[in-house]
């Protein structure tokens, strides 16, 4: 063995931003288990994930003009090291989750305290920060097969995670067997689709990939690598058809992670669908041969009425909620249908505002929860007059659920319906519109019961504890700050979504074998 | 036609393992059964993989101690195997978990067919929509 | 519970072989197949063979359930750990040629067997948990009854 010295210059903190993001939290999750003792957990969890969210900012901040990060796991140089690379998109996706995670966290030591008990508190933040580990991983990453691997870190936490709604309904046991039967034949079809893409190409690292399918062009190998990441990928973002496992997942699962859930996992595999329909496959290719449109279009606007309908008809807030999330990936794939980077503005838009909706509304849920013992509109009557801070939130959360002008919501909504019509396909604004309708209804129901009713015989006024009130009002004011300062979040899905209809910078590639 | 089938026996094989596994998650109404299923459906993938890796004639690819490797000696593509130890261990996790969750729910329900469960359900909502009553229709 | 006593006294001989065995694989990882996974499923073995066979009462006694939660944790600090050393000497994460920089193939064989050594420990650590987790539930029905 020759000794070789090399040359090396050290790396500062600064460089090791994109790994700290993971790492963070991934040595976490094992220190709560050391440590074995619940306070303990909570406030690991807490600062790890708030330097989570730090470290996101930090990134954030460095990419917004279009150029990316790129940092070498061990080292080694890809495309045959790992990489993590960091643009645009996926900084604003780590902005998202790793501010959600920060903000769930205090909420969630209140309201898991009297959901779950105590002796699983330790694992549970255990398993809340493995999950958010998994979450950034995927996100950061570069690499095809480590998407994967951290697709399931997450996975496998969050079953663990909705099975502890178990103490106040046994029902989250067989919501959690759904979701993981569903959610391991999606994440075993991506597998597989990712051995045709590896049996085609070679390599695992996306840039290169892509380059070597502009290269090759079409054959059948990438097609039918494309359906097993089209479908696998569908059946975790709950796209109408495969949405089966949501519902029940979201309404047993315990408040705090209905809620992280809601907000982060279902985008984040949004975004390994644009990530890969865009980012590895060649987009001309899929939209024009494959004729993606007709398959998108249609799965979101029907996931936009007919989850609206049912929505309507539920009679537990939660439930309801659930049923919404799934209207609102209709939006997200209506953006994706348009192929435009108006669309896919108003898809990257519309991640982040309903995400943050998304959370207050089921921070809510547990606020009210808390008191009352079960989401079900009957034992919500009149807390607009018991918990008038906790109602007031929930209705300005409903607000941008609907989309009303000086929300969030109406913001992405607004793109969305340029896109329709910039392509000029004006049916498919007022269809948007009539949908935004049905949120109405279903948003007013909620607030019928919150304040139009009388509350129960002797109920005293009493507000949900602090911790969770302020970060329920820290999502519910983001709604209405961003609703009224689009700009900020439009401006960077822009910058986003050029990204991802520019192709990437290919990378140097290997000489022959 | 021969060379076909018989070229493409890994691929074939996969196929098999593969349906057969979807199938029974799909078919079966046992718990355990269908975690069986996912089992089977996932150790299709792990062949896929390993099959890739092959090359004709290949050996393992692990050099000799004092790295003074052979030119002429191919070496079977090790990537495949690392990729699907990772699969492995996830799907390991997975079946434990799936079964763990199995053990649960046959000590809160008494029973792991998927009917009996769906008719327990069942009746826990009806009962919440007779004592949750409201006007509007649809299930709780 | 005098009878099985083949499968006893046979049991208390393998079981020390198996734990031999699983550190053979273990440090032996680096220049033939094997590593902390294999090593670790078969540390793991020994300490299941000997509470199917002992009862769990004997082998909770040898590695309680609480210890046996820290050592899945430590095996994944071990390996972040390695990480985060080569982190703070200005490299990689992971990138172990930070350990002896001055000749990075040293530095990654030091690595590579303490990452396997985090491996190992949790491998060893989730096997046996899930053991535990599985064999500790009440039964359903005594041995007796069947």
């Amino acid at each position: 063995m020759a000794t070789s010295e090399i040359q090396h210059t050290a790396l500062t903190l600064h460089d090791q931003l994109p790994i700290l993001q993971v790492a963070i939290p991934l040595l976490a999750a094992p220190l709560c288990v050391l440590v074995g003792q619940r306070h303990a957990a909570w406030w690991i969890a807490f600062i790890s994930s708030f330097a989570a969210f730090v470290i996101s900012c930090l990134l954030l901040v460095q990419v917004t003009d279009g150029s990316y990060i790129s940092y070498e796991i061990g080292g080694w140089a890809p495309p045959l090291g790992i990489e993590y690379r960091v643009d645009a998109l996926n900084a604003f996706m780590l902005f998202l989750v790793s501010g959600i995670a920060t903000l769930i966290l205090p909420f969630a030591s209140a309201s898991i305290g009297q959901e779950v008990p105590e002796r699983n508190h330790t694992l549970l933040y255990s398993c809340f920060l493995l999950c958010l580990t998994g979450l950034l991983g995927v996100l950061i990453t570069g690499d095809a097969f480590n998407v994967f691997v951290f697709l399931e870190i997450s996975s496998l936490s969050t079953y663990v995670l909705v099975a502890q709604g178990a103490y106040r309904d046994k029902r989250a046991l067989t919501a959690a067997y759904d979701y993981l039967i569903m959610g391991t034949i999606g994440a075993t079809f991506f597998v597989i689709g990712l051995g045709f893409l590896y049996m085609a190409t070679g390599t695992l690292n996306m840039a290169d990939i892509a380059a070597r399918i502009a290269e090759q062009g079409d054959n059948r190998t990438v097609r039918a690598a494309f359906a097993f990441i089209l479908v696998g990928m569908g059946l975790k973002v709950a796209i109408y058809p495969l949405h089966h496992w949501l519902p029940n997942a979201y309404t047993f699962a315990p408040s705090a992670i209905t809620a992280f859930l809601a907000a982060t996992a279902t985008k984040v595999a949004i975004y390994v669908w644009l990530r890969f329909m865009f980012g590895v496959f060649r987009p001309d290719f899929l939209f024009d041969v494959y004729t993606l449109q007709f398959i998108i279009l249609p799965f979101g606007l029907i996931a936009m009425f007919a989850a609206s309908f049912v929505a309507i008809f539920q009679r537990d807030f939660k439930r309801m909620l659930a049923y919404s999330s799934i209207a609102q990936i209709g939006y997200m794939l209506l953006g994706i249908g348009l192929i435009s980077a108006t669309g896919l503005t108003a898809t990257i838009s519309h991640l982040f505002n309903h995400g943050i909706t998304k959370a207050a509304l089921f921070m809510g849920v547990g606020a009210l929860v808390f008191y009352s013992g079960s989401s079900f509109y009957d034992r919500l009557e009149g807390r607009g007059r018991t918990m008038p801070w906790t109602s007031a939130a929930i209705v300005i959360g409903g607000l941008s659920l609907i989309g009303v002008p000086g929300t969030a919501g109406f913001v992405s909504k607004w793109v969305l319906v340029q896109a329709a019509f910039e392509k000029g396909w004006w049916p498919i604004a007022a269809l948007i519109v009539a949908s935004s309708l049905l949120a109405v209804i279903y948003v007013w129901r909620v607030i019928e019961t919150l304040y139009l009713t009388a509350p129960a015989e002797g109920a005293a006024r009493r507000e949900a504890p602090l911790p969770m009130l302020i970060p329920l009002w820290i999502a519910a004011l983001s709604c209405i700050y961003f609703g009224f300062d689009g700009v900020f979040v439009v401006d960077i899905a822009r910058t986003a979504a050029e990204g991802l209809l520019t192709s990437p910078t290919p990378l140097p590639l290997l000489e022959g074998n | 036609m021969w060379e076909f089938i018989v070229g493409h026996l890994n691929y074939w094989l996969f196929c098999v393992l593969m349906m057969t596994g979807l199938y029974i998650v799909v078919a079966r109404g046992n718990l355990v059964k269908k975690i069986v299923g996912l089992n089977i459906f996932q150790t299709a993938v792990f062949m896929l993989y390993i099959s890739m890796g092959k090359i004709a004639g290949g050996t393992a690819p692990i050099f000799p101690t004092d790295m003074n490797v052979d030119p002429n000696v191919v070496y079977s593509n090790p990537l495949p195997h690392v990729l699907i130890l990772t699969a492995i261990v996830v799907g390991i996790a997975t079946t434990s978990l799936g079964l763990a969750l199995v053990v649960r729910i046959r000590e809160e329900y008494d029973t792991i067919e998927e009917e009996d469960i769906l008719h327990i359900e069942r009746d826990i909502v009806t009962a919440e929509n007779q004592s949750h009553g409201g006007a509007m229709g649809g299930r709780a | 519970m005098r009878h099985h006593l083949i499968l006893r006294v046979i049991v208390k001989l393998l079981v020390s072989t198996m734990i031999l065995y699983a550190l053979y694989v273990q440090f032996h990882g680096d220049y033939s197949p094997g590593g902390g996974f294999q090593a670790g499923v078969i540390m793991a073995v020994a300490f299941i063979i000997y509470g199917i066979v002992f009862g769990l009462r004997k082998v909770h006694a040898v590695l309680p359930p609480w210890l046996v939660h820290k050592l899945v944790a430590l095996g994944v600090l071990v390996y972040g750990g390695t990480g985060v050393v080569n982190m703070l000497q200005g490299y990689e994460f992971l990138n172990y040629g930070s350990l002896t920089p001055h000749h990075p193939e040293h530095g990654q064989h030091w690595g590579i067997l303490a990452v396997e050594a985090g491996v190992g420990i949790t491998v060893t650590g989730v096997m046996i948990a899930i053991y535990y987790a599985f064999a500790a539930r009440p039964p359903r029905m005594s041995d007796e009854e069947w």
